[in-house]
C-alpha cells in the first residue's frame, strides 16, 4: 500500500547525508499511481491503524544522569550485561502502525518506535541483524512482557498508572495528544476553539469523539467506522476536520503527502513509554539514560527526521524522561 | 475505535436492573438514534418501491433495449454488497462534484440497492399474474402501459404483499451500514453509548435490538393488516 522499500541503513552512521537518499528515494516511489483505489487503500490502512490502543495519563520529572557510551561494560548481572553476552534481544513493537511501527514490504517493521528501539540495542552493542522485532498489538503488550516473550516493548504505549502496577516504564520519549487536522489551505481553523459550526469528524464511540464532543461543544460531529473515512471526507470537503490522537493523523497524512495539515495544541496527553519487566530499576535507568544521551547527540533528531519528521517537520523538544520510584 | 476507553469511575459492582440506567439516561440519545432510522427506511423504503415498480415494469416491457438495461441494473446492484454500494456514493459521487448531506448519501445508497430487491419482488408477482389476464386486456384494446396499470400490477401487488414487507425488513436492518457513514443512527449510537458506558454495554445492545424489533415488527404487523385488507377485496 503505501510502505517504501527504503529502509535505511543507517544503524552504525546517522548522517544527513543517507537522510537525502532517504528521502530521494521517497519522491521518487512516492508518486504513487494510487487514485482509483484511494478510497480503498486508505480504508485498509486506518483500519490496521484503527486498532491502536491509547488512553491516558503520567507525569514528569526528570534528573541529570551521564549518558551511556555505545561499548560499555554493564555491572554483572544485570539485564544489560546479559543481553549483550546474548547478543540478541527481542523487541515488541506495533506492525500497523503508520510512521511509528509498521512492517514494510519486505517484512521487517520501520517507524519512530522502531528507531527508538535501535538506538537502546545499539547502546547495549547488540548488532542491528540480531534484533528479533516481533508485533505487539495493544491488547498483548502487558502479557509479553510479563512472560519474558519479549525485552522490551516499544509500540506507542501510553504510560499509566493501571500499566505501572504491572510492567514498569523507561521514557517518555514521545507525548501524543489529539488533535485536529484539516485540509493543506484551510485557514479558519486554528485550534478546537475556532470549531463552531464546523463539520468534525472522527470515529464512531471513540474517545475522542466523545472528547470532542464536550471539548468543542459548537462543532457539528461526522462519525465514521474508520479514520480513513474522515480523511477521504475531510479531502473531498464534506468534513472540515478529523479528530483523533496525533500519532494517528500523522499516519494519515503520511499516505496522502501534502493535502493535510495539523493544527491547534493537543488538548490530550498519551506520554509514550518503553514498556519493560516490573521491578527492573537497573534496565530501566539505563533506558532512561540511553534515551536523554540521544535527545542531545542528535540520534533522537534523526529517529525522528527519518520517520515522523517526514510528515511533521518541526520535531517537538523531547519530553523529560520520567525516572519514577515504584 | 482509537483507544480502548478509559475505565468509566461510574463503572458500577452490582449486576441487576441499575444497568438499565444506562438506557434511561440516554433515552433522548436513543430517540434521536430511532428517528434517524426510521427517517433512512421511509424515505428509502417509498423511493425503492417507486422506482423498484419503474424498473420491474422495464423487465417485463415488449421494449427488449429496456429489458435489457432493467436486467443489467438489477444483476450488477442485486450482486454487490450494500457496504460496496454506500462506498461509491459517499466516497465516488464527491469525486464528480455530486455532493449532499449524508443522509441523503445513506438514503441514495439504500434506495439503489433495494430497488433491484423491489423490482424482482414484483416481477415474480407479475409473473404469477395469469398470462389470460393481460391477453384479455389487450385484446381489449389496452395499451401496454394500460393493461400494466389497471389489470397486471393490481393483481401482482396482492401476490407480492409479503415479498416485499420481506424486502421492507432487510431495509430496515440495512440502515444499519449508514453508521459507517456520517449517519448516527441506533447502531451508531449504540457504538457511542456502549463506549461512554463499558460496564453496562449488554443493557445498551438490548436496547438497540428492542428498537430495532418495534420498527421490524411494527412493519410486519402492517403488511399482515395489507394482505388481509387485500384478499377480501372482492375481485
Amino acid at each position: 500500500m503505501r510502505m517504501s522499500l527504503t529502509r535505511s541503513k543507517r544503524r552504525t552512521a546517522p548522517t544527513d547525508a543517507i537522510d537525502a537518499t532517504d528521502s530521494t528515494t521517497r519522491a521518487a516511489s512516492g508518486s504513487r499511481p494510487r487514485r482509483p483505489l484511494r478510497g480503498a487503500a486508505l480504508l485498509l490502512a486506518a483500519a490496521l491503524a484503527g486498532s491502536l490502543a491509547l488512553s491516558a495519563c503520567g507525569d514528569d520529572d526528570s534528573s541529570d544522569e551521564p549518558a551511556a557510551a555505545t561499548a560499555t561494560t554493564f555491572p554483572a548481572g544485570s539485564t544489560m550485561a546479559k543481553l549483550q553476552s546474548a547478543s540478541t534481544i527481542t523487541v515488541g513493537t506495533k506492525f500497523d502502525q503508520p510512521l511509528f511501527g509498521l512492517k514494510n514490504l519486505r517484512g521487517e517493521p520501520e517507524g519512530f518506535d522502531v528507531e527508538i528501539a535501535r538506538i537502546i540495542t545499539d547502546a547495549l552493542g547488540i548488532p542491528a541483524d540480531k534484533v528479533k522485532f516481533v508485533e505487539t498489538v495493544s491488547a498483548n503488550r502487558e502479557p509479553f512482557i510479563e512472560q519474558h516473550r519479549v525485552d522490551l516493548v516499544v509500540a506507542t504505549y501510553t504510560i499509566n498508572d493501571k500499566r505501572k502496577q504491572v510492567v514498569d516504564f523507561a521514557g517518555p520519549y514521545y507525548v501524543a495528544g489529539q488533535t485536529l487536522m484539516v485540509r493543506a489551505g484551510e485557514t479558519a481553523i486554528t485550534g478546537k476553539d475556532t470549531l463552531a459550526g464546523k463539520k468534525v469528524c472522527s470515529v464512531s464511540g471513540s474517545t475522542p469523539a466523545e472528547r470532542i464532543r464536550t471539548q468543542a461543544p459548537d462543532a457539528e460531529l461526522t462519525l465514521f467506522d474508520v479514520y480513513s473515512k474522515c480523511a477521504e471526507a475531510l479531502k473531498a470537503g464534506q468534513v472540515d476536520a478529523v479528530t483523533t490522537d496525533n500519532a494517528i493523523l500523522l499516519g494519515l497524512m503520511d499516505s496522502d503527502p501534502g493535502a493535510f495539515k495539523l493544527v491547534g495544541e493537543p488538548f490530550s496527553t498519551e506520554p509514550y513509554g518503553i514498556g519493560i519487566a516490573k521491578g527492573d530499576d537497573e534496565f530501566r535507568t539505563f533506558i532512561n539514560d540511553t534515551l536523554e544521551a540521544a535527545y542531545t547527540d542528535g540520534r533522537y533528531e534523526t529517529a525522528y527526521k527519518d520517520t515522523i519528521g517526514k510528515v511533521e517537520p518541526d520535531m517537538p523538544t523531547p519530553p523529560a524522561v520520567d525516572r519514577y520510584t515504584s | 475505535m482509537a483507544g480502548r476507553p478509559e475505565q468509566r469511575s461510574e463503572h458500577r459492582a452490582d449486576y441487576g436492573w441499575s444497568h438499565i440506567d444506562a438506557v434511561l439516561d440516554n433515552l433522548d440519545i436513543f430517540r434521536e438514534g430511532f428517528v434517524q432510522t426510521l427517517r433512512l427506511s421511509l424515505f428509502a423504503a417509498v423511493s425503492a418501491l417507486i422506482l423498484g415498480t419503474g424498473l420491474a415494469a422495464m423487465r417485463v416491457s415488449p421494449v427488449p433495449p429496456l429489458r435489457w438495461a432493467g436486467t443489467a441494473y438489477v444483476e450488477t446492484v442485486r450482486n454487490t454488497p450494500l457496504t460496496i454500494v454506500f462506498f461509491f456514493v459517499v466516497f465516488v459521487l464527491p469525486q464528480v462534484d455530486i455532493v449532499f448531506s449524508y443522509f441523503t448519501f445513506a438514503v441514495m445508497a439504500l434506495t439503489i440497492y433495494h430497488t433491484a430487491l423491489v423490482c424482482e419482488a414484483v416481477r415474480s408477482g407479475v409473473n404469477g399474474v395469469d398470462a389470460g389476464q393481460a391477453e384479455a386486456a389487450r385484446a381489449l384494446g389496452l395499451t401496454f402501459s394500460q393493461t400494466l396499470r389497471l389489470v397486471v400490477l393490481p393483481q401482482a401487488f396482492r401476490n407480492v404483499v409479503q415479498p416485499l414487507g420481506s424486502v421492507g425488513s432487510a431495509l430496515i436492518r440495512n440502515t444499519s451500514i449508514a453508521a459507517a457513514f456520517g449517519v448516527q443512527e441506533l447502531t451508531g449510537i449504540s457504538q457511542r453509548l456502549t463506549t461512554a458506558n463499558p460496564g453496562d454495554v449488554v443493557a445498551v445492545l438490548l436496547a438497540g435490538i428492542v428498537c430495532y424489533l418495534v420498527l421490524t415488527l411494527s412493519l410486519a404487523w402492517a403488511v399482515g393488516l395489507t394482505e388481509r385488507r387485500l384478499t377480501r377485496t372482492p375481485r
